[in-house]
């Protein structure tokens, strides 16, 4: 046993110096989480708000102008055009100068008076559905809204003065649990975590066993009474501690910067961090042990880095995917890395609550270990 | 040069004076038979020169012998442990020094050297690498990284960190190889001195002078051991009676010399001409006619290793046709 530490030390302390020396690679490991919480952070907002908005009205009525109030009032539109026919309205889209259009036809009031469910127009840019989605779902809210109080207000008002007595504030009710104000960042920074640790844990140990075979070190290594599942852990040990060090970054920078709420137990999201990253550099290794050189290495690393970004549930909802989709995203560890995160940072979730994922993720990692182990040959044949 | 000194720890002749006793070794990769029915056996305290043409199989061979390859067929022992099944235990008696610079480069001479002595449960390893450090003539170099070494040093550095954790037997494949006439003579120096201190080594090599250094040798060509035994034993079983001449144009003689019947084998030496065939009498008479010419000096000497090397490897390729 002390034989087996002894080794496993002289191993991890090796790869610290290599890893101290080669300077790029330990500047990536520090830059890469830093860019991506900035670019995603800052850069990126799938649910955009003061979208350019042309609106083609027909009439000007109190019931027309209630809505336009609405409209802007969401924060989502904002009224930049107002095209005085159809023809300049579309030209105002194809160039891509605004991505609503609303259209209000004539008569508009009058026929919603009378109750005969007029139409009105709201044509989108759909070519990015991320950005206009959100805000054709508000849309489509607030013109019930509009139009339902509008009606009762004129039933039930008195006579001649109901129009314009009708509340103006519309009021826009959209149900985001958890994300309120559905700020990006909150659902972004912990998934983050998990894509960073993804991403870096799993290249860096892919390359590890290849870097030796390519340089022919792993002669040498082989020739020395060291076991396979030795040469495993000093590998791997060194780079659970940048991985906690980039965790600790991203949680930091998630606190201080996008004012991510810390609802649950700090406990045990570290400890089930931990389990992650050592799931990730398992993986890692049993890639090293597959690829024949590095760049293979990093072939293989990317794809498998493809599925967890589409399927995890961190660029698309996990409920939105097929039924086999999802039960690819279930094999992936990130996936449930993710529900981890979520659950604690913003849902306060404990133990009990994130049994199923911890036991799936335990089970990835073993499968990890075993078959890089079993791949690891103690030969050369 | 026979040197048949065994080492203090050998008292006799016995079954257990072997380090190396290996029997019918083949491997193949592919199709490819790489060693075919090697049997060897190796005295402790004796440095075993293993000699071949580049791809003969000499790194197969001794990567068998350490447990880097499994071996197809065959059975034997090193340092008293089976080679199929206790290839652990002989890793830790082994220094192997790879044909190609193999420690880590991006380490330095001081952190290799610990890295190895910590793998091997050295007591007090920082300790034991500043004394190889020393040992070495590495002083003064132990922060540099081993990676910018000039070829003469990382060899050193190589042998250094393969004696550390104190081995029985070291397998050093082609430890010389573009290394300069002076570290070589240091190099084998240092051997000559590790083998009286009981040290058994294997070393393959191309060096005819080298081949020369070693107490015994085998020659192995394509996978076959063709000839094995002190230097001397091995030129006298060669059978091969040499004749050189000088004067004249070397060149020349030789193309003229060069498929007549009896001469099996014909190389210019500056400026004489060495000739060799294994039926003397058939040599005679082809040589008849030119002994006739006034300006050639000839003389029958003693085959070279090279001599027999040369005519080895020419007659095994041959039975592969």
């Amino acid at each position: 046993m002390s034989g087996f530490l002894r080794r496993v030390g002289a191993m991890v302390r090796k790869e610290f110096l290599q890893l101290l020396r080669d300077r790029v690679s330990f500047a990536t490991m520090i830059m890469i989480p830093l860019l991506q919480l900035v670019l995603f952070g800052y850069a990126i907002n799938t649910t955009p708000r003061h979208l350019p908005t042309a609106v083609l009205a027909y009439e000007n009525t109190p019931l027309t102008r209630s809505i336009l109030a609405a409209i802007e009032n969401t924060k989502y539109f904002a009224v930049t055009h107002h095209p005085t026919s159809a023809a300049e309205a579309e030209h105002l889209m194809r160039a891509g100068d605004v991505l609503f259009v609303v259209e209000i036809p004539a008569g508009f009031e009058r026929a919603v008076v009378r109750g005969e469910n007029p139409a009105m127009l709201v044509a989108a840019d759909a070519t990015d559905p991320v950005a206009s989605g959100s805000a054709i779902a508000a849309l489509r809210n607030i013109i019930d809204t509009s139009v339902r109080r509008e009606r009762f207000a004129r039933e039930k008002g008195p006579q001649g003065s109901g129009l314009e007595e009708a509340p103006p504030p519309f009021e826009i009710i959209t149900h985001a649990r958890y994300n309120p104000a559905a700020v990006t960042q909150l659902n972004i920074v912990p998934g983050l975590l998990g894509t960073i640790l993804t991403m870096t844990m799993l290249i860096f140990t892919a390359l590890s066993v290849t870097r030796e075979i390519e340089r022919g070190t792993m002669e040498t290594l082989l020739a020395m009474p060291i076991r396979p599942v030795e040469v495993m852990l000093g590998k791997i040990a060194p780079y659970v501690m940048v991985g906690a060090v980039q965790a600790t970054m991203i949680v930091v920078a998630g606190i201080f910067l996008f004012k991510v709420p810390v609802v649950g137990s700090m406990a045990l999201l570290t400890a089930l961090t931990a389990l992650f990253i050592v799931t990730n550099l398992s993986i890692g290794y049993t890639f090293s042990t597959l690829a024949q050189n590095q760049l293979q290495a990093v072939q293989m690393t990317f794809m498998y880095f493809l599925p967890n970004i589409l399927l995890s549930g961190f660029m698309f909802p996990f409920d939105g995917m097929p039924r086999w989709a999802r039960w690819i995203s279930e094999t992936l560890p990130l996936t449930h890395y993710l529900r981890m995160v979520r659950g604690i940072l913003l849902k306060g979730a404990n133990v009990a609550d994130l049994s199923q994922d911890i036991l799936a993720l335990s089970a990835i990692m073993l499968v990890a270990m075993v078959i890089a182990v079993k791949r690891f040959r103690q030969t050369l044949d | 040069m026979t040197g048949s000194a065994a080492g203090p720890t050998a008292p006799g002749k016995d079954a257990a004076d072997y380090v190396i006793e290996v029997a019918g070794l083949s491997k193949s990769f592919g199709d490819r038979v790489v060693v075919r029915d090697l049997s060897m056996r190796v005295r402790r305290g004796q440095i075993y020169g293993f000699l071949g043409p580049n791809g003969s199989g000499k790194t197969t061979t001794i990567r068998m012998l350490c447990g880097l390859l499994t071996p197809d067929s065959g059975h034997g022992t090193c340092l008293g442990y089976d080679i199929l099944t206790q290839s652990r235990a002989i890793r830790r008696h082994v220094g192997y020094m790879t044909q190609r610079f193999s420690l880590y480069a991006d380490l330095s001479v001081r952190e290799n050297l610990e890295f190895v002595a910590r793998i091997y449960g050295v007591p007090d390893p920082v300790r034991a690498a500043r004394e190889a450090v020393e040992r070495l003539g590495l002083a003064g170099r132990e922060r540099q990284l081993a990676g910018s070494l000039s070829g003469g040093w990382k060899q050193r550095l190589a042998l250094g960190a393969c004696i550390l954790p104190s081995p029985q037997l070291l397998l050093l494949d082609e430890p010389t190889a573009g290394v300069d006439p002076k570290a070589r003579r240091e190099f084998w120096m240092q051997i000559h001195e590790l083998a009286a201190e009981g040290l058994t080594v294997l070393v393959s090599t191309h060096y005819m002078d080298e081949a020369e250094r070693c107490h015994e040798i085998a020659y192995i060509a394509y996978g076959d051991l063709l000839a094995q035994g002190t230097v001397e034993q091995v030129v006298a079983h060669s059978g091969l009676t040499t004749w050189s001449v000088t004067g004249g144009d070397p060149a020349a003689l030789a193309r003229e010399l060069a498929g007549r019947p009896g001469v099996e084998m014909v190389a210019p030496f500056g400026t004489s001409v060495h000739v060799g065939g294994h039926d003397d009498a058939a040599l005679a008479r082809a040589i008849e006619p030119f002994r006739a010419r006034p300006e050639l000096v000839w003389r029958q000497d003693a085959p070279t290793l090279e001599d027999v090397f040369i005519d080895l490897m020419s007659r095994s390729k041959d039975n592969f046709r």
